[in-house]
């Protein structure tokens, strides 16, 4: 069984850690070249395609920026 | 299958608790801070328990938890937040009341407060944030520093002949008899953010068993007193932390 997943970013609550892009076990997440009203770089999915749903990016945001979705394919 | 047909109400998995508020918090990126606050507010959200909860906060830089936070909430003197929630708890055995307080807060000013609290075995969880620095005031040294460790007092590192060791202030605790549940955990990365939420309900669920104090210790860090990027401060967490403040539990019963 696999899963596919999606996450969507709050950006302008996203401060641009970066903690999401080192704990994402596939590679997903980069953080954008171009920064929020505050001035972050905030966090994207560079390849929506390599998401799989595992939530390990949201778990570890100090903010809570992120939510995550998940199906079975 | 594109993604916008996965973001979908129905396939959300995980998503911000409706107990943290929409505040968009005070702390510098990637500070560990926002992580224990979301674990709290979720375990409070699973155990229903939103309007028994009290919580203290300290002074530092988490004094504003309460604006973050959606339940009942008491500001502490520097260090006295065990002191108040003793009256809060003895007042109130009904509801679930915890401390929220940092190295500086609880290992120096409030020593004696947290010692005799634990040592009353006051039915109460200490959550404890241990970044072996003060944050607030600009990166001072901390009891908990490490040696050798450059902060602003320490610029050529902490000595021992002059500052001191570091203080292990939860191996302490765990020697005394009122304390119940004495832990270490760590937030940097998803297993132990998991281990530390699993570590945090413990605590909440001891609190109404009469057992005594809970105390967990969140090793953690301090991007801007430490001056390191965020990913790097918790690789550095991890080679120089972990080794003097080892992971897990000190006492379980």
């Amino acid at each position: 069984m696999a899963f596919k997943g999606a996450i969507v970013v709050d950006n302008e609550k996203c401060k641009g850690c970066g903690v999401c892009v080192a704990n994402c076990p596939t590679g997903t997440l980069a953080l954008a070249k171009h920064v929020n009203s505050r001035g972050y770089n905030y966090a994207y999915m560079a390849e929506p395609d390599k998401c799989i749903g595992c939530t390990n990016c949201a778990t570890v945001c100090p903010d809570d920026v992120i939510t995550v979705y998940k199906v079975k394919i | 299958m594109d993604v916008k047909d996965i973001i979908k109400p129905e396939n959300m998995v995980y998503g911000k608790t409706k107990l943290l508020t929409d505040n968009i918090l005070h702390y510098c990126p990637g500070c560990s801070h926002g992580v224990v606050h979301k674990l709290i507010a979720e375990v409070i959200d699973e155990m229903g328990i939103q309007d028994k909860t009290i919580g203290i906060s300290p002074v530092g830089c988490a004094v504003f938890a309460y604006n973050y936070i959606d339940i009942d909430w008491e500001e502490a003197a520097h260090g006295r937040a065990p002191a108040l929630a003793t009256a809060t708890k003895r007042l109130n055995p009904d509801k679930y009341v915890f401390t929220y307080q940092g190295d500086g807060d609880l290992a120096s000013i409030g020593t004696a407060e947290i010692m005799h609290a634990c040592n009353r075995g006051e039915n109460i969880v200490v959550i404890f944030i241990n970044n072996a620095i003060y944050g607030m005031t600009g990166g001072q040294m901390a009891p908990t520093t490490l040696l050798g460790m450059k902060t602003a007092t320490t610029p050529y590192g902490r000595r021992a002949d002059l500052n001191g060791y570091p203080l292990k202030i939860t191996e302490l605790i765990a020697q005394l008899e009122g304390t119940c549940y004495v832990t270490r955990q760590s937030v940097e990365t998803a297993p132990a953010v998991r281990k530390a939420k699993k570590a945090i309900r413990k605590a909440f669920e001891n609190s109404m068993m009469k057992k005594g104090t809970s105390f967990v210790e969140i090793v953690s860090t301090c991007n801007s007193g430490w001056k390191i990027p965020p990913v790097k401060a918790n690789k550095w967490m991890e080679e120089n932390m972990f080794p003097f403040y080892p992971l897990g539990d000190m006492k379980d019963r």
